[in-house]
């Protein structure tokens, strides 16, 4: 098998057996990123020549035994919301174009100590804002199954990476959906952890409440593999949560008898694809046939997740975004009259469309005379669906659901009807509201060619549980590559 | 029940966000916002009386600190991506008083 | 008949908490170092940075509310506060609003005879801004990021007070509590307690409020005092023209004794605040509590009484070494060591008091020990040195702590009890004085005083002028 095709514990087990190095794995993905990224555009940074000089230091580290994990050596590439020290962050946003962090984020150094190897950091909708990755300054990225569809968003960039094969895993982050819903659409493997399971120190937040940093890979082994290097009792974040365990691949394991899951029949509605359903519907077969106890249950307050969730990600993003203001860092416009008219030309110059929505929405509802109305109702929903989700976990082990509604619409589809891609989040936002873990696999393609894919719903720090569904599922079936990627690469 | 999105309010929320919008971007604006109010409105439909507001999910309290100093000069990264700086100072148009 | 008014205030007293860091990172937050030095990533809003909470800080913000009487909210949050403004470097500053650390106070303050209430509505814990120095060279702003993140409370009082002596009165009174409590130095000119005064007039005898402003950028309680005369006057003289008070926020110029509002199209005055979801709950139980209370200190009352009973202290004395916490501190030291607490009393009272106007200072500024302001008054008391000599030391205490033991050993200022050589100085004294003696014999009392003089001067100020006296009478019998 080429090394560009490897998941990164394969090829993190060759690094330690000495069969490959750390400088070759580097190169593998250098020249995938050469052969595709035209194409995909994945990234907005790509750091050859630090990258290769980080994997040299490391391999050092790996022949003399201090780096002995299975991640030692294996590049990654990052969602560039997380703090890279040195290293252009940007969130694809004109108002953080040359912004060079001063610290690295803590994930980001936990993997970091592992022997990690960044390659560069990955394109995403502007500030985690959008669901198909073409709200980014720095241009759209395309999905590596159909150049003419988008990757999903926010974290397209990281998703689309792993799919190009042009690294075998990255980090992306999760505020409604954004590594579960993009996962979806690449066909690859991405988890959004319980909320305080990694820390937030260094991700640029958009809705602190709900962001989480997660995985993206191949398989589910990786997921596992990859979260136990990441999560971490960060004290630097004080909604870090100290967990019992930190264990994730003692999950993996091909049983699930017995393991009661359930299906909200309030999920498959209007609005749910066909194709999408059945590939649902027959995976949840599948799971049935290994000794699963599948059955439907009526989760309820589903259509109430969005809205609430927009009013509470967009209060929390006027305020989180109100530091960018050209005085610190970033974009600062040329000509102004004075500080105000500075702080407006430059946030309305420095801010696309999208953010500038969002903004304003989160501005209103937080203002004078409507927080009850909207704020305080918002958060009060978020505790019935909490209450919901909670009954439901009383009786199920784990939720089966859709990612998403659809596979990945066509670039330029979905940004005219802000409201309609909106709507696209159905299936994970309440993951978010809730606090809950949520992993995404890909179960087959449709009619079009499009993965699509299925996510596990657990009940908060029940992580092992949904790696233990989703991993017996995968043992179903092969991972499947895009074709771009198989042409003449096939071995 | 149809929201109503004045010229007015555009303008305050405009203020509040500091955030200029031109002519049409007030208009789209003003749609957007309308369309996304109504659909919040949704949420009327729920009875909510007697639930607590959450703002944090799990019942985390009292993560504090010890009152001990342990960052040194740090004036280096504070200026390392301003925009204009003097005196090590960042610098801005004049404020008020 | 000219219609009389009567004045309604409140205040909003701002206090920098005495934490060695900030309120939400490990900075420092030393006073008057080179801009910007004290910064991080979290004081100085950089992004992805997190606040952590400083548990001093809730410490002293819970003592404090104790202590003037409030309730403590057992569960408390932090909010965000949204505003622009480039002192703010999140552009939100992290306060609390819906559920501030203490609430329903009071302290009461004593004005003349008149002793009364001042309610406290409400005390919270935030976060200090950054400090903005305008650069007339080019008309810009520069900002230093030391200050921002340092802990501060505020401390809403409800409209209680009628006058200017009324605000002093509380202002002071919060002072001592919080520096009995060493929860901040509270110093007006170096902006570590702030004072917003929200001042309105009414027809006296109505029982409505008429509409208040806010004036701040007070840094003394001159500033503070003028500044309510002046808001006062101006008040009144709008509403006898007819027009009316427009609520607005005012800024205080101390140089030209005026004020001005801040208004701008650009302050909405809409903070939009919510939850700060960054930071968790805090849980203040009824051990922890306890505790706090536990550990607070003997208040100014308490001291005076003891000091009255105790040691004997008048009032009006123990009235004045208890104002700072700092001289009561020295006081019960020194006495405890030197066992004199009346003599201790006299130096604080007479030459402490003398030395601290001298030089323009606060009793907080005192800088010598108890220790050794107890050995002077042992020296004293045994004789060893003379009143004068004694005066003469203490100045040397007050300016470098010096131990006066060593000082007076050093200087060779002991008083001089050996008889024999007094006596030979005496001797010359009189032998070069015949005209004084003459006049002494001759039943002039006077010219004895000259002889005590001039044996002093001779003996370089070390005799004993007991002795000396007594000695001369005896000679010129």
């Amino acid at each position: 098998m080429e090394i560009k095709s490897m998941t990164a514990v394969e090829l993190g087990k060759k690094i330690q057996a000495k069969e490959i190095s750390a400088v070759e794995a580097v190169r593998a993905s250098l020249a995938q990123i050469d052969k595709v990224e035209e194409q995909v555009h994945s990234f907005v940074t790509i750091d050859r020549a630090g990258t290769l000089q980080r994997a040299e230091e490391v391999q050092r580290q790996i022949s003399d035994g201090t780096l002995t994990g299975p991640l030692a050596g294996v590049p990654v590439a990052v969602k560039d919301n997380m703090c890279t020290k040195g290293m252009l962050t940007t969130c694809s946003s004109k108002i953080l174009g040359n912004f060079k962090p001063v610290f690295t984020a803590e994930a980001v150094r936990n993997l970091e100590k592992a022997g990690a190897v960044i390659i560069g950091k990955t394109n995403m909708d502007e500030f985690a804002m959008g669901s198909t990755t073409e709200t980014s300054y720095f241009g759209v990225t395309r999905n590596p199954w159909n150049l003419e569809h988008v990757p999903g968003g926010s974290s397209g960039g990281s998703c689309a990476a792993v799919a190009a094969e042009e690294c075998p895993y990255a980090l992306g982050s999760d505020t409604g959906g954004s590594i579960r819903q993009p996962s979806s659409f690449c066909g690859v493997v991405g988890i959004k952890p319980t909320y305080g399971t990694v820390s937030r120190y260094g991700l640029i937040a958009y809705g602190s409440s709900l962001d989480q940093i997660g995985p993206v890979a191949k398989d589910v082994t990786d997921c596992a593999a990859i979260l136990e290097a990441i999560a971490s009792h960060d004290p630097k974040d004080s909604t870090s949560i100290a967990r019992e365990s930190y264990d994730f691949t003692g999950a993996l394991r091909d049983d699930v008898k017995g393991m009661k899951i359930g299906i909200p029949q309030d999920y498959f509605i209007d609005g749910l694809d066909k194709e999408v359903k059945e590939h649902i519907l027959r995976a949840a077969k599948v799971l049935e046939e290994k000794g699963a106890v599948v059955e439907e249950f009526d989760l309820s307050l589903v259509q109430y997740a969005i809205p609430a969730y927009y009013v509470i990600a967009s209060a929390e993003a006027s305020s989180n975004l109100a530091r960018f203001d050209g005085v610190k860092y970033g974009y600062r416009t040329e000509e102004y009259e004075d500080l105000h008219n500075m702080y407006k030309k430059s946030r309305s110059e420095g801010f696309g469309a999208e953010v500038k929505r969002r903004i304003m929405l989160g501005s209103f509802v937080l203002s004078s005379g409507y927080y009850d109305a909207y704020y305080l109702k918002a958060l009060r929903t978020k505790a019935l669906i909490k209450q919901a989700f909670d009954r439901a976990f009383e009786k199920y082990d784990a939720i089966l659901a859709p990612a998403a509604p659809t596979t990945a619409p066509r670039l330029g589809a979905s940004l005219n009807d802000p409201l309609k891609m909106y709507l696209g989040d159905i299936y994970t936002i309440s993951v978010n509201l809730a606090g809950l873990p949520g992993i995404s696999i890909p179960v087959g393609t449709d009619s079009k060619g499009l993965p699509v894919g299925m996510q596990v719903i657990g009940s908060c720090f029940d992580e092992k549980k949904i790696f233990n569904i989703a991993y017996a599922y995968e043992q179903t079936g092969e991972y499947k590559r895009p074709a771009l990627v198989q042409e003449g690469g096939r071995e | 029940m149809a929201n109503k999105i004045s010229d007015e309010t555009i303008e305050y929320v405009g203020i509040l966000a500091k955030l200029e919008l031109s002519g049409q971007e007030k208009e789209d604006a003003k749609a957007d916002m309308e369309k996304m109010l109504d659909y919040i409105d949704t949420l009327n439909e729920l009875d909510t009386d007697g639930i607590e507001p959450m703002s944090h999910v799990f019942p985390v309290q009292n993560v504090f600190r010890e009152d001990i100093v342990r960052n040194g000069d740090g004036r280096e990264d504070t200026l390392a991506n301003a925009p204009l700086t003097k005196d090590h100072c960042l610098k801005v148009p004049r404020t008020i008083g | 008949m000219a219609k009389q008014y009567e004045t309604v205030i409140g205040l909003e007293v701002h206090v920098e908490l005495a934490t060695k860091t900030k309120i939400f990172c490990s900075c420092s937050t030393e006073f008057g170092s080179a801009p910007n030095t004290h910064t991080c990533p979290v004081c100085t809003g950089m992004p992805g940075s997190l606040p952590v909470l400083n548990k001093q800080v809730v410490e002293y913000a819970a003592a404090i509310g104790l202590a003037t009487n409030c309730q403590i909210t057992q569960v408390c949050k932090f909010d965000r506060k949204n505003y622009f403004y480039p002192d703010n470097p999140q552009n939100y500053q992290i306060s609390q609003l819906y559920l501030p650390i203490a609430r329903n106070g009071y302290v009461e303050i004593e004005v003349g005879d008149m002793k009364k209430n001042v309610r406290i509505h409400e005390m919270h814990m935030e976060e200090d801004a950054g400090k903005l120095v305008h650069d007339e060279w080019d008309d810009t702003s520069l900002i230093d990021y030391n200050r921002s993140g340092v802990p501060l409370v505020e401390i809403v009082s409800e409209p209680d007070m009628r006058s200017a002596d009324e605000v002093i009165a509380y202002l002071e009174k919060l002072r001592t509590i919080i520096q009995y409590l060493g929860a901040s130095d509270c110093k007006l000119q170096e902006g570590s307690m702030r004072v917003d005064v929200n001042l309105s007039v009414r027809e006296a005898g109505t029982e409505k409020f008429g509409t208040r402003t806010e004036t701040k950028n007070l840094n003394s309680f001159k500033a503070i005092t003028r500044a309510i005369e002046h808001e006062r006057e101006r008040q009144i003289e709008l509403l006898e023209e007819g027009k009316t008070v427009t609520q607005d926020t005012r800024r205080w110029d101390d140089n030209k004794e005026t004020s001005y509002a801040m208004r701008s199209k650009e302050d909405a005055q809409d903070y939009r605040y919510f939850p700060e979801p960054d930071l968790v709950p805090i849980v203040i139980s009824d051990e922890w509590i306890a505790e706090i209370k536990a550990r607070q200190p003997e208040f100014r009352s308490g001291k005076i009484e003891r000091y009255k009973k105790e040691f004997d202290i008048p009032q009006y004395d123990a009235e004045i070494i208890t104002n700072s916490r700092h001289m009561a501190d020295i006081f019960e030291k020194a006495s405890s060591i030197c066992g004199k607490p009346k003599k201790v009393s006299n130096w604080l009272m007479v030459e402490t008091m003398r030395l601290l106007k001298e030089h323009g200072m606060e009793p907080e500024e005192i800088t010598f020990s108890p220790e050794n302001l107890a050995k002077l008054v042992m020296l004293s008391e045994s004789g060893t040195i003379n009143s004068s000599v004694a005066k003469e030391v203490f100045e040397k205490i007050f300016e470098n702590n010096v131990d006066p033991d060593k000082y007076v050993e050093e200087n060779g200022l002991k008083t001089v009890n050996d008889e024999g050589e007094l006596q030979k100085v005496l001797e010359k004294v009189i032998a070069e004085n015949p005209q004084a003696v003459v006049d002494y014999k001759g039943g002039k009392e006077k010219a004895l005083g000259a002889l005590v003089g001039q044996t002093m001067k001779a003996m370089k100020g070390k005799a004993n002028p007991g002795m000396v006296n007594q000695k001369l009478r005896e000679m010129l019998k």
